[in-house]
């Protein structure tokens, strides 16, 4: 049997001190990329794109202002100020300009930004005007995909305004050869380029950004070393000194070369992970499997006595601090669905190796370790989990579950092998899986995924259903019928299927779009030169370069859908109770129980435009009088009464969630309705799509976008997270509800589904207590469920973190994928957090 | 399959109980109680009676009469659970041994599906009852409240002479694996005195070598309103971990018995 290092190694006192510095200030947004990328643009107006973007990334790299925190072993920073963020005109301006004056008071996520900032920002924008990846997305969408959009069918707004990120890259190949070796390799390529070939244009043109990519990233690393050394003449403490020469000598040789030792290897991965995100703005730049690819370096120092196990942790925690210093601004309604300054850097430990044995070392412990030392929501932390895998792996992992930082995700390579092999993956690629992001699971160094391509709001088709395709006064989508006329729930579920398949084509039309204008404006040669085969095909990934592509667009709302539909068969065609028209009354009333400031809106929007049409003109103190109208809108006693009852008889149908398999078959075909008509698409990158089931935090926001739904759900509140049951509906506790997700076919969901569950901590509690809960996601698992994570708190603590934020900085709960601050979300996610269901106590 | 078909009365199915027994277990709950503990913090499993409680507002229909073959049900439901975690199912209540034939037959029942048993239990019956369900019981988990049979009277309703005797019939037998729990309720038997009587009891009996602290907690509180009845331990505290603490050190002292704070 396998033996491993799993003592626990005291906190280096470094770590707290690095935290302090990182968390002093809000974070600023800086304006220097902007204005370089923008200068270089500038200078390279007719050449080729590739060539403009290699350009550009180099003019960056050699003249970013750098610094080293105090006290970094590891170092490399986008911005002076820590925890700051650049900007990235080339994807998107207008949003930020807009909101320049409100990005440091709005709820979510705020940033501080200077007024010189602004000014140079301003200037700079000016020269981006119709020139973004996102006005050409715009010009190149279906007028039908453009009005779904506005009507929050769904949003593919993560690509459409952003750099697309998404990706985990060859680290164990920049770590062994550095970028000369990739330099070299490259001009291998380029030596068997023939003038004559048909993509020679393309290829050698791409061979070349590669060379002055890699090139730019190795000035970047030296521009480090001669300030290590500067600061090192300067150093009065002689540790310090030390750790600043030996930190200039890492930076004169990695990532030009290969790394050696596990310091240099530790440096070599963090430029690389710092510098993906320089390139582009795109978010969950995934670190993959760490202590797979790190091993090698640890084995040769560690194990052969040159470096203590005490400092290689220190190293990788402060690697887990850096991770923290990389942010991003987003507009304020993303900010609301990605909440948490997350940039969803998931790092996997543990799990088989690519011949199928299990590959957990002493490093998989150590990234347990890390975690627990820094304890801040980045990286995303997972483990994988198998039926080898080893025992007390999964109860270190347990023993971090019970700290209450909501990480790590259980991953289940029971289910995710087959589910990829089954998108064309071969068997050794699939077992060497890691996590992109939130819970996407893709093959390192060899995928383009594009994971979390857009949120699809299952609920939205139904509304469309009783209103026969129309949505605020137009008519959005297929006409299928009045309800009145439909006489079977066959006839319903039809309906609704049709109004999915056409919403879907549009989503894919839309993600499509997105996809060429990035191809177009945006290809990225750094990133592509560390992805197989780009370098062999002569193309960048946003050309269709890496081996596998696919587009994984995330459904949410299946709680909501199947209890809807559900409660629709029983009360309307199996127990007649109710007709379909009643119901679309109770729907369009909010079941009597008001109309808050959106529906009011809504309505008044149908108002408006009829009295438009005829001509007539509203003043904005007419349109709000009829707003106020609206909300002031008394439901007679008599339908109250009728709406109650229905609320009632809703109440007593079974619910998803608990166990019931009739109910939760269901839910799995109503999860078809998505799953199976995505798979048939195809992407421009000729990869195809495959469907996610999460949202991020995004059913908390899209939500408020949806109307009443026929599972009692009212006007504007949240959906339901993930594949987890509504919140609060599930009142069998954790075993029922974790039985009726596994019904799910997590298979064909092969970008992934999402699975949360909140405990008490009473439930983890002593030896006995880690020993249940690691059998608890050992049986999920073997029932092939896909994904497990777990918020560890309790109620009481919440609500006084509410309360007294200032108390709470640092309290980190798990939403949906990912961790966050709990006291930097909106209240809104706050309260969702709250009601889900307790569990185990 | 006669078993299956025979008839008792419940008042709850809990899953993933994970404080009753070994691994993760699914709690049947029978109703029906012969001692009427002031710290019971299932009140309405007392009387046999189907009963009406007020729950957050809502009159709540309590008891209902079930068949075996019905529990067994959501019992399965868990099965794989049990297989990963050595858990299973445990009969509590109420006083199960009140219902000897059913409690026999729901034990016989998930011991013919393969799931382990357990019954959390009084041994206030006739030695009768109990020897019906020994041959289908992996783990007894039998309350001793206190030595003293005055204070045992005055406290719960009934003398402790027929549990102690019975303890002492059930080790005897061999049958099962048998816990001593103890609830420690402050003004009752919290006194290292008092506890280190109950574990010098424990330890004399032959097979026992377990022993588990329950420490008073207050949460079926508002369920005595529900039923419109006075909670007479109004105004005592939990007991301080501490002082869970010095009371396992004395049993650890004075007998061969694990302890353990909590099931």
């Amino acid at each position: 049997m396998k033996k491993f290092q799993t003592a626990d190694i005291p906190k280096p006192e470094r770590i707290p001190r690095l935290i302090e510095h990182l968390y002093e200030k809000m974070p600023e947004i800086e304006a220097s990329r902007a204005v370089l990328l923008t200068e270089s643009y500038m200078q390279t107006e007719n050449e080729p794109m590739i060539i403009r973007r290699a350009k550009a990334f180099a003019h960056v790299m050699e003249q970013i202002p750098i610094i080293i925190r105090d006290e970094e072993l590891i170092v490399g920073s986008s911005t002076i100020a820590p925890r700051g963020c650049q900007t990235y005109p080339e994807f998107s301006f207008e949003w930020l300009e807009a909101e320049f004056d409100t990005v440091e008071k709005r709820s979510a996520d705020p940033f501080y930004i200077a007024e010189n900032t602004k000014e140079a920002l301003r200037q700079v924008h000016k020269y981006w005007k119709g020139k973004t990846t996102s006005e050409l997305a715009t010009a190149y969408m279906a007028p039908e995909a453009i009005r779904s959009i506005d009507h929050n069918i769904f949003t593919p707004g993560n690509y459409f305004y952003n750099g697309v990120g998404h990706v985990t890259v060859q680290y164990d190949k920049v770590l062994a050869v550095g970028f000369e070796g990739i330099k070299k390799e490259a001009e291998d390529y380029l030596a068997l380029c023939s003038p004559g070939d048909a993509d020679y244009a393309t290829r050698t043109h791409f061979l070349e950004a590669v060379i002055i990519s890699c090139d730019a990233a190795i000035t970047y690393a030296n521009r480090y070393a001669v300030l290590a050394d500067s600061m090192a003449q300067k150093e009065n403490d002689a540790k310090r000194k030390e750790e600043l020469i030996q930190i200039a000598k890492n930076c004169r040789r990695v990532p030009a070369e290969g790394a050696g030792c596990f310091w240099q290897a530790c440096q070599s991965f963090w430029f690389v992970q710092q510098l993906l995100q320089l390139e582009s703005s795109g978010h969950s730049i995934s670190p993959g499997r760490f202590d797979q690819y790190m091993y090698p370096y640890y084995e040769k120092c560690v194990l052969k006595g040159d470096m203590t196990r005490e400092f290689a942790q220190e190293l990788m925690d402060c690697i887990w601090v850096k991770l923290n210093d990389l942010n991003k601004c987003r507009d304020a309604a993303s900010a609301e669905g990605f909440a948490g300054y997350s940039l969803f850097q998931n790092l996997i430990a543990g799990g088989q190796n690519k011949d199928g044995v299990d590959a957990t070392n002493d490093l998989s412990f150590m990234c347990i370790q890390a975690s627990k030392h820094v304890f801040l929501p980045q990286p995303s932390f997972s483990v994988r989990v198998w039926n080898g895998s080893p025992h007390e792996f999964l109860l270190k992992a347990a023993e971090l579950t019970r700290t209450g930082l909501g990480q790590p995700a259980y991953y289940n390579d029971e289910v995710i092998i087959p589910s990829l092999m089954n998108r064309g993956l071969t068997l050794e690629d699939a077992r060497d899986y890691n996590i992109i992001g939130c819970v996407e699971p893709q093959k390192a160094g060899k995928t383009e995924g594009w994971h979390d391509a857009a949120f699809f709001n299952m609920c939205r088709p139904l509304e469309l259903v009783f209103s026969n395709g129309v949505d605020k006064g137009e008519q959005i989508s297929v006409a299928t019928g009045e309800v009145s006329q439909m006489h079977s729930f066959e006839e319903f579920y039809d309906a609704y299927k049709k109004q999915m398949n056409y919403q879907i084509a549009l989503l894919v039309n839309s993600d499509n779009a997105i996809d060429i204008a990035h191809k177009e404006r945006c290809p990225l040669p750094f990133l592509s030169c560390m992805v197989d085969d780009c370098m062999k095909r002569g193309r960048t990934v946003q050309e269709g370069g890496a081996v596998y592509n696919f587009t994984g667009p995330q459904g949410f709302g299946i709680a909501n859908v199947t209890d809807s539909l559900y409660a629709i068969k029983k009360l309307v065609f199996e127990e007649k109770k109710v007709t379909l028209d009643d119901y679309k009354k109770a729907l369009e009333n909010n079941y009597g129980q008001g109309f808050d400031e959106i529906s009011a809106s809504e309505m008044a929007v149908d108002i408006i435009r009829s009295l438009q049409s005829t001509g007539r003109t509203l003043s904005e103190e007419e349109i709000a009088a009829v707003v106020r109208e609206i909300m002031n809108l008394k439901v007679s006693e008599e339908d109250k009464r009728k709406y109650q009852q229905l609320l009632d008889e809703i109440e007593n149908v079974p619910k998803y969630g608990n166990d019931i398999e009739s109910v939760d078959l269901f839910a799995r075909d109503v999860a078809y309705t998505y799953t199976k008509p995505l798979e048939t698409f195809k992407n421009p990158r000729g990869g195809t799509y495959q469907a996610g089931l999460y949202p991020v935090s995004a059913n908390v926001p899209l939500g408020a976008q949806t109307g009443a739904t026929p599972d009692g759900r009212l006007a504007h509140t949240p959906v339901a997270d993930g594949v987890s049951p509504s919140a609060g509906k599930d009142v069998n506790g954790p075993t029922a509800a974790a039985n009726s997700v596994s019904k799910l076919d997590h298979g064909i969901a092969s970008n992934g589904t999402l699975f949360n569950q909140k405990f008490h901590p009473s439930a983890l509690s002593g030896e006995q207590g880690l020993e249940n809960f690691v059998n608890l996601v050992r049986t999920y698992f073997d029932q092939k469920g896909s994904h497990m994570q777990f918020n560890v708190v309790d109620r009481n603590t919440l609500l006084d973190a509410q309360k007294n934020p200032e108390q709470y900085k640092h309290l980190v709960v798990r939403v949906a994928g990912y961790s966050a601050l709990f006291t930097t979300l909106s209240k809104s996610l706050q309260d969702d957090i709250i009601r889900r269901t307790e569990q185990g106590f | 399959m006669d078993y299956l078909t025979t008839k008792g009365r419940i008042f709850d199915i809990q899953r993933y109980s994970i404080h009753d027994g070994p691994g993760i277990r699914t709690i049947v709950f029978l109703k029906g109680c012969v001692l009427r503990c002031q710290w019971c913090c299932n009140p309405e499993s007392q009387s046999y009676d189907i009963q009406t409680m007020m729950v957050q507002g809502k009159a709540k229909v309590i008891g209902r009469d079930v068949t075996v073959e019905e529990v067994m049900e959501t019992v399965e439901k868990d099965r794989p659970y049990y297989r990963r975690s050595g858990g299973g199912l445990t009969l509590s209540g109420g006083e199960s041994l009140l219902q000897p034939e059913f409690a026999r037959d729901l034990l016989k029942a998930a011991k013919k599906s393969g799931i382990n048993t357990a019954m959390e239990s009084m041994a206030c019956a006739p030695y009768a009852s109990i020897e019906k369900v020994l041959p289908y019981l992996d783990v007894y988990l039998m309350d001793i409240k206190h030595m003293n049979r005055e204070k045992h009277q005055m406290f719960t309703g009934k003398p402790n002479d027929l549990m102690l005797e019975n303890a002492r019939k059930v080790a005897a037998s061999g049958m099962t694996r048998l816990v001593i729990r103890v609830p420690v309720i402050p003004t009752f038997n919290d006194t290292e005195e008092e506890i280190r009587q109950i574990a010098r009891f424990a330890d004399s009996l032959p097979g026992v070598d377990k022993i588990h602290l329950l420490p008073y907690h207050r949460l079926g509180q508002d369920k005595y309103d529900g039923l419109n009845r006075k909670y007479l331990l109004n105004g005592i505290l939990p007991p301080e971990n501490e002082h869970m603490e010095r009371l396992k050190a004395a049993v650890m002292r004075h007998s061969s018995l694990n302890c353990q704070i909590g099931g």
